[in-house]
């Protein structure tokens, strides 16, 4: 998608998280290389899905930074403080105007319109910084402020994910799901939907054809209608990339996609990642602790082990490395 | 909803069922009403009662038709972050409030009779006081509600409460610390169709709770920021992985909801004519009422719990107990909730649509 195919897509540099005093996840470099099929393991406890949940926005790093296309996106805030300041700052400027001019021509009436402009400006801030639109965010910056993104911010950078337990909607059919992935793609604000403009119903026809080719190309053609719940536990795990899918990600974190599923199950998975990159052209970050799945499918293999980095390679690098195997099955079990 | 049905109707919102339901209730609520108008007047046989139930039937569905409107707030706050808003009576007071400056400055005192002017003026004190108690909502929200979206549940409730104060003393402050006449512009007309007759108030006040409460429920079940809504509302978390800025969906909530009230506020001035800064705390509890007793976190609950509740203080008041009315209808909470816990319909905003 992008022109230097080489890029990483995704650079983490030194991330690290606390919880009070355990360190789950220690200074951790990972690149992901566009285009490829990246896997992190290691045993459980590892830090792999808090590493997991740091990149998606869910948790703020104690200390490092998150790279994403190219862009800043998850660090610790840098004057955060400020940003109320930014929401009266206007008020305040003209209040004092208007309390100036008073001053100057004593008819009040300046201080009258000053305070009914004051007040707009208050409640326009106030709603610029609740919908938040990129020019608010762009404001922040120029003004040096800077704050993590937030998960639905890196869905809409381009990062799309699967759980590790599925967490579906479940009372909303398979088609409904997919849509809700779509969310961050769609863009009819209240007022079209409430006048019924054609753009509305355009883009939910236009969503709903949508919703069916993923579910399509995921293996569920014919389920659309079924409620998210009643489904089997495999489709529940196939409904759940579809929804990953529809958000139009350039990156796919899968978290343990085939947890729970039997040998077959796990190999049309397998099957569908490749599909996910050779035809979808996405990369995919791809969390299991099962080796076998990984070593199939994976161009690099990164190990964590109690939050540390302990292995970088190619799946035959790694299948050989001394510490892997002593993380995996014990110390002395490498000689 | 299973599967089966889901499949065989897949867009369209089921209605006929609905329907259906409301038609029973409405059949049964006329028959008990004339039953208790004919009972309790002596010289009225059941035949002779029914113009009088006939009144009284409408101006219940009127009356519930206020209570639902604000009880679609509370249901819709609860079923997104599960905080049973008290600021919400407030609301619909401030709403009132608002129609009533802006009715008293634009200089109207008494029946509008001009038609075109009435729509006019109908149009913009909605408008306005929809439009200024959503964003008054949203502000709430913002300040009040957003950091302690993931504190304990008692600390948002009791700052819900203390909102509610403030409101309240807000109005009593600047306002008025007494009883406000507001204009009631509808003119007292009376329509008939054959044996029904209706006020001109009457009708447009259902219609107007009607329509609205679809809207609603389309735009729930419809629409993409609805989709939203329900997503948010089954699981937080989740919504925001895939996309869903949860922050505006909340606040949005906030805005339909309070927007609820506000028009609910107006037509409590042109309705009963009056309104006053503790207008609110009545209402507010009535209509959360109304809420658990349709199953709270749930649209057509709240809706269907609403006109319930309408009709159990019309019944108790034609009855000759008008002062027992609160301890019926919040008997009869009481007996709904020890065998239906979750409420007539059951909860979550999610499970509906």
């Amino acid at each position: 998608m992008t022109a230097d195919a080489a890029a990483p897509v995704l650079v983490a540099k030194g991330v690290t998280k606390q919880f009070g005093g355990l360190v789950a996840v220690n200074a951790v470099d990972f690149d992901i290389p566009q285009g490829s099929i990246v896997s992190l393991i290691g045993p459980n406890g590892a830090g792999k899905t808090t590493f997991f949940n740091v990149v998606a926005g869910l948790y703020e790093p104690t200390d490092g930074s998150v790279e994403f296309a190219g862009r800043e996106m998850i660090a610790r805030g840098r004057r955060a403080w400020a940003e109320p300041l930014v929401w009266v700052l206007p008020t305040v400027i003209v209040m004092l105007v208007g309390v100036l001019l008073e001053q100057l021509t004593k008819s009040g009436a300046e201080l009258a319109v000053a305070l009914v402009i004051a007040l707009g400006l208050l409640i326009t801030m106030f709603l610029l910084a609740i919908i938040r639109p990129p020019i608010y965010d762009r404001l922040l910056y120029r003004l040096g402020i800077f704050k993590s993104a937030r998960p639905n911010d890196m869905v809409v950078a381009g990062l799309g994910r699967t759980f590790q337990n599925i967490r579906l909607f479940k009372t909303m059919t398979a088609s409904e799901n997919v849509m809700v992935g779509m969310h961050s793609r769609l863009h009819a604000s209240p007022l079209d939907a409430a006048l019924r403009l054609p753009r509305h119903r355009r883009e939910e026809k236009e969503a709903d054809i949508q919703a069916r080719r993923w579910l399509a190309f995921v293996g569920l053609k014919g389920k659309e209608q079924e409620t998210a719940r009643n489904l089997a536990y495999g489709d529940q795990r196939r409904l759940e990339v579809a929804r990953a899918l529809a958000s139009q990600p350039r990156l796919l974190l899968l978290d343990e996609p085939t947890a729970g599923m039997n040998p077959s199950e796990t190999a049309q998975m397998t099957t569908l990642f490749g599909r996910i990159r050779t035809e979808l052209g996405l990369t995919i970050l791809l969390i299991e602790h099962d080796m076998q799945v990984v070593m199939g499918v994976s161009d690099r293999i990164t190990v964590l082990d109690h939050g540390d980095k302990i292995s970088e390679g190619t799946p035959e690098e790694v299948r050989r490395d001394p510490r892997v195997i002593e993380a995996y099955l014990g110390k002395g079990a490498s000689a | 909803m299973t599967g089966a049905t889901a499949r065989r109707r897949s867009l369209a919102v089921p209605w006929r069922a609905p329907l259906a339901a409301i038609v029973a209730l409405a059949v049964a609520y006329f028959v008990i009403l004339a039953g208790i108008v004919s009972d309790s007047s002596q010289q009225l046989t059941f035949t002779s009662a029914i113009p009088q139930a006939q009144a009284q039937f409408i101006n219940a569905v009127t009356i519930g038709a206020i209570y639902a409107l604000i009880a679609l707030g509370y249901t819709m706050v609860y079923g997104i972050i599960e905080l049973i808003n008290f600021a919400h009576g407030e609301i619909f007071m401030c709403g009132s409030f608002v129609s009533w400056w802006l009715l008293t400055t634009l200089g109207f005192s008494g029946a509008i009779t001009d038609p075109l002017l009435l729509v006019g003026v109908l149009l913009l004190a909605f408008a306005v006081s929809m439009v200024v108690m959503g964003i008054v909502g949203v502000v709430i929200e913002r300040l009040a509600y957003r950091r302690l979206r993931n504190a304990p549940r008692l600390a948002p409730l009791i700052t819900a409460i203390g909102v509610s104060f403030i409101l309240q003393n807000i109005v009593f402050v600047v306002v008025s610390n007494s009883i406000v006449t507001t204009p009631q512009i509808i003119p007292n007309t009376v329509l008939t169709f054959g044996f029904f007759s209706i006020s001109l108030i009457n009708l447009f006040v259902i219609i107007l709770a009607v329509g609205l409460m679809a809207t609603l429920q389309l735009f729930i079940s419809r629409t993409r920021l609805g989709r939203a809504m329900r997503s948010t509302a089954i699981d937080r978390d989740a919504a925001q992985l895939m996309g869903v800025d949860i922050n505006t969906t909340i606040a949005l909530t906030f805005f339909v909801g309070s927007a609820l009230a506000g028009a609910a506020g107006v037509v409590q001035g042109l309705y009963f004519g009056i309104t006053v800064f503790n207008i609110g705390f009545q209402a507010g509890l009535k209509a959360f009422t109304a809420a658990v007793l349709g199953g709270i976190g749930n649209t057509t609950g709240a809706a269907l719990g609403g006109f319930v509740i309408g009709f159990l203080e019309v019944i108790s008041s034609v009855w000759g107990q008008g002062r027992w009315s609160e301890a019926v209808v919040f008997g009869m909470l009481v007996l709904v909730l020890v065998f239906r816990p979750t409420g007539i319909l059951g909860q979550q905003l999610a499970d509906r649509a």
